[in-house]
């Protein structure tokens, strides 16, 4: 075996990135490991319906399908071969001394590995809603992975609200098979949305694909909305209040709210391997930094979403770069990647031209009511936050542990960017000022069992 | 037949699975995570030990940890990523024997 072989290479995620990055190494001859949490390799936006299900890719993908196609059975077919070692349903909760610590159905192993690539993609960047809290609130990607996954819609009538690509998508996805989506609100007004143009014109036929699922959203679809609050019942969601662009008060009831403004990138495990991270004025988020291969230094590489939010198609490109310079870095000979970096490079310039036309509602979120919940998890308040900063400073991690903003299950994946907005607007700076939430192990909530069973 | 929260828009010919919500029998379609079993014929999964309101997932990607629901014996599990499985029985409560 050479000395290259010899070296264990672990992937974390198996969407365009992660199985990408796995057939880049094995064309080199490693075998590496690759553990995700699906019980079917694909992600999220190519992700797998359960065994016995009928519909086709092109049902399932759209004018995506032959991508999805295409990266399963390259999937399946290392698989099969036994080219690579495949953990599904596990989830990587720590990292310590190279090694993960892996919760496989409810037992929890360690797997150690000389280098390691994170593709840990992204999910729905969420901004809290008065009444989110109530049964019947769910992110996009939650629509759309019950649409995709299990071929239902998670209500009777739904209303979707946020900002994204994903908005319009999930929206036109739903209509198409036969939901009631009765109304798709845009809190980016189409005055902002051209702002991104020049950027999204890198991608012209993608851009245009957008504008005609738009189209089919037809009246239904309003830009430049604020969102007031979500109605509920003792059971469930009732209706939607909004303002439209004109400020006149509207309410369309419904028992369903999909939401989401954009992405997140997943960049806990990035924090946990000791990444550095900076803030991303274009993103309005912290991202962990990397070279233009994705090396994060080391013998860590990051690779598609959770690195940088450009898309699958990216991904895919970004996971065969960071595999390269994995190889690169334990000895191999260099392969070509001038034509994959300019690619990229284009996808960017796309992606940013996303980021600008649908941002980030900070606005909302500084001026959200006290008796708002922030943290979902535990029910925490705006008024709690904006007490936490009052007596705490402008520290993002401070007023964590005085409001327990961030400490509850989901491990602030869906009220950090909230809590640090909130931080900053009492503490009068901007959000990039006030820090952010340290990632904690585990990343993911692990049975007390677990422990106790470790080998 | 079906009045809770889920519309089955599509995969409807598969095999019906047998489960218990809070003692009643209720069926199932194989393939169905367990937090579409619940919400076919119901509204919510749990309660909030934080609130008043009752709780039905959010993120359906293992991400929030929104959709823990007890069974009546053993351990709690996430439904959206916990296929059913036939005889299971759930609550949308803790059982009485939870200290
Ligand atoms: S709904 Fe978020 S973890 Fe299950």
């Amino acid at each position: 075996m050479s000395e290259a072989s010899s070296q264990k290479v672990v992937i974390v995620g198996a969407g365009p990135a992660g199985i990408r990055a796995a057939a880049t190494l094995i064309e080199a001859g490693l075998h590496p490991v690759v553990i995700d949490e699906g019980h079917r390799a694909g992600g999220q936006i190519y992700r797998r319906p359960p065994d016995g299900f009928v519909r086709t890719p092109g049902q399932l993908y759209g004018s995506e399908a032959a991508k999805a196609r295409a990266l399963h059975a390259c999937f399946d077919k290392l698989v099969e071969a036994g080219r690579l070692t495949y953990f599904a349903r596990s989830s990587v909760i720590a990292v310590h001394d190279r090694r993960l610590h892996v919760l496989e159905e409810g037992c929890l192993h360690v797997i150690g590995y000389d280098r390691l690539i994170l593709a840990t993609g992204a999910s729905d960047r969420i901004a809290p809603v008065p009444g989110w809290q109530n049964a019947g609130v769910y992110s996009l990607g939650a629509a759309q992975i019950a649409l995709k996954a299990q071929g239902v819609a998670l209500g009777r009538r739904i209303v979707l609200i946020g900002s994204g690509p994903l908005l319009t998508l999930v929206g036109a996805q739903l209509l198409k098979a036969g939901a009631a989506v009765t109304a798709v609100l845009d809190t980016s007004s189409w005055r902002r949305q051209m702002r991104g143009f020049p950027g999204l014109a890198a991608r012209p036929i993608v851009a245009l694909r957008g504008l005609a699922l738009r189209a089919r959203l037809g009246g239904r679809y309003h830009a430049g909305v604020t969102v007031e609050c979500i109605e509920a019942d003792a059971s469930c969601v009732t209706a939607m209040r909004w303002r439209d662009p004109g400020g006149r008060q509207r309410i369309t009831p419904c028992d369903t709210v999909g939401m989401g403004w954009h992405l997140r990138a997943e960049t806990h495990l990035a924090d946990l391997v000791g990444c550095a991270f900076a803030y991303d004025e274009q993103w309005q988020q912290w991202l962990p930094q990397t070279d233009a291969m994705g090396r994060a230094g080391n013998g860590v590489y990051l690779a598609g979403d959770g690195a940088r939010l450009i898309g699958a198609d990216g991904a895919e490109i970004a996971g065969r770069l960071a595999a390269m310079a994995c190889l690169t870095d334990l000895g191999h000979a260099a392969s070509p990647v001038q034509a994959d970096l300019r690619k990229l490079a284009r996808l960017k310039r796309f992606a940013c031209g996303l980021a600008c036309a649908f941002p980030w509602p900070a606005e909302m979120v500084r001026t959200m009511p006290d008796d708002a919940i922030v943290c979902r998890c535990e029910n925490i308040t705006a008024a709690a936050v904006r007490d936490g900063a009052d007596f705490g400073g402008g520290e993002a991690n401070r007023v964590k542990s005085l409001s327990r903003a961030g400490m509850g299950r989901c491990q602030g994946r869906y009220c950090h960017l909230a809590a640090v907005e909130l931080v900053a607007a009492q503490s009068g700076c901007a959000s990039r000022d006030v820090g952010r939430f340290r990632g904690q192990a585990p990343v993911r909530p692990a049975p007390v069992g677990a422990f106790l069973r470790e080998d | 037949m079906n009045t809770g929260r889920i519309v089955r828009l599509a995969e409807r010919d598969r095999v019906e699975v047998q489960f218990f919500l809070d003692g009643e029998m209720r069926y199932a379609l194989a393939g169905d995570t367990v937090l579409t079993a619940m919400l076919a014929p119901g509204h919510a999964l749990r309660k909030s030990e934080f609130g008043p309101e009752p709780r039905a997932g959010f993120c359906l990607m293992g991400a929030c940890q929104d959709c823990w629901v007890w069974q009546e014996a053993g351990p709690r599990l996430r439904a959206c990523s916990t296929p059913v499985t036939g005889g299971m029985r759930l609550r949308t409560t803790a059982p009485e024997s939870w200290p």
